[in-house]
């Protein structure tokens, strides 16, 4: 089918590139588009993370040190919105750009123009957020201030006219999420190579097929909500608005309808690229794959209806806390299924260490630490307790940045000499890991720590009590921050170290190790065929 | 080899639970001080000491095995990777674990839900940065008819502290000598009967807040247009001081607006709540007839505006009038605040309230909204030369 399409067409077959920045316009290849969406999501890391030091500056010591609370808010507000939309969803879908058709056999994406086109929508997307935090700077009015929940009526009443901005740059992110979505669904049904049946894929091609459709199910309703906030805020409709008969409880349901199976959308890939890691350097297959991607399946299914374990403070009737807190517990079991099955692949396996297998060991370990902290969430009597405090900030950092970007650093370190056809410098990475690696313990244990004494989240100064812990808080923060400018070293001397060969890693299995280091342009125009 | 491993396993264990339960105040959940607020506790204790016990075991398995089967001891891999019985074990004790968590669980959650057969029932109202207190019954009394605001009372200036920089952080910090209860003091505190069943019914004038008072283990959303119940039943002999804070972002002053509640015992809190009702009675009296007062010059109405201005005004119009447009407008040099026909509206706004900003009638006296809109009109180099009368502000 489009295999002996694309065999035709003649902007293949090129044999003098243009430089990346000429072609990065006009590319419309699958390993080109990849990049691009690594480097920004990097480049977005450091802008999110840019923020986050602001944070930690203001918080290092009590009183009101640095920066007015407003401004606290809105860097705590692009923060999250910079790190959840720009750096994670990105990355993986960069990820997914390079590996996914590699993985499968495929000569490119199903929709090659289609994914320029939902790359190009980010960086304009990302400039109207950053250029309101810009115009706050410069004293021309505020930012985006109310979280990255952006919970009504603090969003549409009460918030300020860069609100508008943000409701323009989430749908450009939504539709660039949605037509990434689409483009790996499509790619993933109609170009794997023949015999690669859907239960040969790879478990990250798995991971990344359950994310997409995910992500189609709920980036509308996000697109939803925001246009919700528009009509409120200019055109005299009261979705959220009581005194005009609306309901601010509502943007909380249609808000975690979307955000709750947003958090497995973060996670779900890490799965995949973990799954691919640790089998090669325990030298044994991924033990349990099929339950792998039924657990998967259910993660993914079991999102759609825990939404409102976000809301049980809001006051919820009594049925329906017990019923989401019966649900969300539930998910640790595909969860917990996974975790076994990882360390049961370690299990009597030949291991090295080398740093994707680092970042991917601790991932596992991190990560169930922030599934703990989940499951104890989850028990609503005590979550009234851990609600809205740093304990919940501790979780989702847990989960999100030992968790997901690990999985990330894991993934890039795993598939980096593939990409450039050198291995990087690893005693730099190694440093940039175990760096990484103290340094985030330093920067989110702690808040567990000060969430359960009682500290707020989203406090601009806080009482005598939680100074102490705050202090080595913020040393972690800064700690880890710039331990990531090491990572930044590795990436720009990538192409420095020896050159490696197709298979790279002694262990590794899948189709992209039959191809040359670096990666040609143009691979699998003839379709591999798999056993 | 094996069981010292085992044995050191449950020494560290052991240790971890000792430490936990000696750093419980700083570093922990306080068990708090009513019967929920233990059981809650207990729930949290016993969530945490499964999740370690689990943590221990898993990560137990994985570390052994990275200790073990590396393959720098030589080590072959083994070839299995399948074992359904083995995937069926790890399915079903999980599960099992989780319904000995749900059942405790769902008991605390049943005994928290029970509002029912209150003694005393309050309403809690949060606003942009302050708690409003309302007393509406006490055990026969079915209108007590006490209401009160309750704001933080650390001064501004004992937080404020920007533009001292980077690096003058550590000495530019707040003086606790001065202010023990940083940021967790308020001029009036939130007084409740102990031995009773005291009810709150928790509301929002404006945007979400929560109220949140960890040793009752209480907190509820404040949400515009909907009352949220929660209730507290402090124990005799538990009288004290209990302090709590807003736990939902709620525009710039989230971290400012604690909440302190004082629990009495059930005759202290007669009393006070007595004398609290004729004093509420004498400044209602005060109020009204202070519209008959008037003010002898601009300078005598600007003293009690700057008072007034400090206290209320300041928090969005900020000091020197300067606000944070476009919320919280300027009234330096605003036209409402410099332009004689503009008096009305600027009297209007401030009885009546408009979007953000709350209608300040009921809250403040006539001579006290006079004295504050006469500051704003001659402050700041505002100077309009405008005397407002509290007979100017008519409040219907």
């Amino acid at each position: 089918m489009s295999h002996a399409a694309s065999h035709d067409h003649n902007d293949h077959h090129h044999h003098e590139l243009a430089p990346f920045w000429k072609r990065m316009f006009t590319t419309s290849n699958h390993k080109d588009i990849g990049s691009m969406y690594l480097i920004f999501a990097f480049t977005m890391l450091l802008c999110g993370g840019a923020a986050a030091m602001v944070i930690r500056a203001e918080l290092m010591y009590p009183g009101l040190q640095l920066v007015q609370p407003d401004f606290f808010n809105q860097m705590t507000t692009v923060h999250g919105l910079i790190m959840v939309f720009g750096a994670i969803m990105p990355a993986f879908t960069g990820f997914a750009n390079w590996m996914v058709p590699l993985m499968i056999g495929a000569p490119d994406m199903a929709l090659p123009r289609l994914n320029l086109f939902s790359f190009w929508l980010l960086p304009f997307a990302f400039s109207i957020l950053i250029f309101s935090v810009i115009m706050s700077i410069m004293g021309l009015g505020a930012a985006p201030n109310f979280g990255w929940t952006f919970y009504a009526p603090l969003s549409t009443t009460y918030a300020p006219a860069s609100t508008d901005f943000f409701i323009f740059s989430v749908h450009l992110m939504g539709i660039s999420s949605i037509l990434g979505a689409i483009n790996v669904v499509v790619t993933i049904f109609n170009l794997r190579a023949p015999g690669m049946t859907f239960m040969k894929m790879p478990l990250f091609v798995w991971t990344w097929l359950i994310t997409a459709f995910l992500l189609i199910a709920v980036m509308p309703v996000l697109a939803g909500v925001v246009t919700m906030m528009l009509t409120d805020r200019h055109f005299g409709t009261s979705f959220f608005n009581a005194a005009g008969g609306g309901d601010p409880v509502l943007f909380q349901h249609v808000f975690w309808f979307f955000g709750h199976p947003e958090v497995y959308i973060m996670i779900l890939p890490s799965f995949g690229i973990v799954s691919a890691i640790i089998p090669t350097f325990a030298r044994k297959p991924l033990f349990g794959y099929a339950s792998m991607v039924y657990a998967t399946a259910s993660i993914a299914l079991l999102s759609f209806v825990v939404w409102a374990h976000h809301m049980f403070t809001t006051g919820l009737p009594l049925a329906g806390s017990l019923f989401y807190m019966y649900m969300t517990m539930l998910i640790s079991v595909p969860t917990g299924v996974k975790v076994f099955n990882w360390v049961a692949t370690m299990w009597k396996g030949s291991m090295t260490f080398e740093v994707p297998m680092l970042f991917a060991i601790s991932f596992v370990i991190l990560f169930s630490i922030g599934g703990f902290s989940g499951l104890m969430l989850a028990i609503t009597p005590v979550d009234y307790q851990y609600q809205d405090a740093y304990f919940v900030v501790a979780h989702f950092h847990y989960v999100l940045v030992s968790g997901a970007l690990f999985s990330m650093f894991a993934g890039a370190y795993y598939w980096l000499p593939k990409w450039t056809g050198h291995m990087y410098n690893t005693k730099l990475a190694k440093l940039h890991f175990w760096n990484s690696l103290l340094s985030v313990n330093l920067l989110f244990f702690p808040m567990h720590f000060v969430g359960l004494a009682g500290m707020a989240r989203r406090y601009a100064d806080y009482p005598q009590q939680f100074a102490d812990l705050n202090f080595w808080i913020s040393i972690g923060g800064f700690w880890f921050g710039l331990s990531q400018l090491l990572f930044l070293a590795v990436l720009l001397t990538a192409k420095k170290g020896p050159k490696v060969d197709a298979q790279v890693w002694e262990g590794a299995e899948g189709l992209e190790w039959t191809i040359d280091s670096p990666a040609p342009y143009h691979t699998f125009e003839e379709p591999p065929v798999v056993k | 080899m094996r069981s010292s491993l085992i044995l050191r396993a449950g020494v560290a264990i052991a240790a971890l639970v000792m430490a936990s339960t000696a750093m419980a105040t700083q570093f922990d959940m306080t068990p708090g001080v009513t019967e929920i607020s233990n059981k809650v506790f207990e729930l949290h204790r016993f969530m945490l000491y499964i999740c370690i016990v689990i943590a221990v075991g898993v990560f137990g398995v994985m570390f052994y095995s990275i200790y073990a089967h590396r393959k720098s001891k030589g080590v072959k891999p083994a070839d299995f990777h399948e074992s359904t019985l083995v995937e069926v074990i790890w399915t079903v004790v999980p599960f099992v674990i989780l319904i000995v968590m749900a059942i405790p669980a769902t008991r605390v959650l049943i005994a928290m839900n029970d509002s029912g057969d209150a003694d005393l029932t309050v309403r809690v109202t949060g606003s942009q940065w302050k708690w409003h207190y309302e007393y509406l019954s006490y055990g026969d009394e079915k209108d007590v008819g006490l209401a009160y605001l309750s704001v933080l009372s650390t001064p501004r200036d004992a937080y404020e502290h920007q533009g001292k920089g980077l690096f003058n952080m550590s000495k530019n910090k707040p003086d606790f000598g001065k202010n023990p209860h940083y940021l967790e003091e308020v001029d009036k505190p939130l007084v409740i009967p102990t031995g009773k069943k005291v009810r709150f019914l928790v509301t929002s004038d404006d945007v979400i807040h929560a109220w949140w008072v960890p040793d009752f283990a209480v907190k509820k959303d404040a949400i515009p247009g909907f009352i949220n119940e929660v209730w507290a039943n402090v124990p005799v002999g538990k009288e004290g001081l209990y302090r709590g804070r807003c736990a939902e972002l709620c525009g710039k002053d989230h971290a400012f607006m604690p909440i302190v509640v004082e629990a009495k015992s059930q005759a202290d809190f007669a009393l006070w709540l007595k004398e609290a009702k004729v004093k509420a009675e004498e400044e209602a009296k005060a109020a009204a007839n202070s519209v008959d007062y008037k003010f002898a010059d601009v300078a005598e109405a600007n003293k009690l505006g700057e008072e007034v201005y400090n206290g209320k005004c300041v928090a969005c119009h900020q000091a020197g009038g300067v606000g944070m447009p476009p919320m919280f407008p300027a009234l330096k040099g605003s036209k409402m605040a410099t332009q004689k026909e503009h008096i009305k509206d600027h009297i209007h706004i401030v009885v009546e309230g408009k979007g953000a900003m709350p209608a300040w009638k009921g809250i403040l006296s006539p001579k006290e909204m006079a004295a504050v809109i006469t500051y704003e009109r001659n402050a700041w180099g505002n100077n309009s030369g405008d005397l407002v009368q509290p007979s100017d502000v008519v409040t219907k």
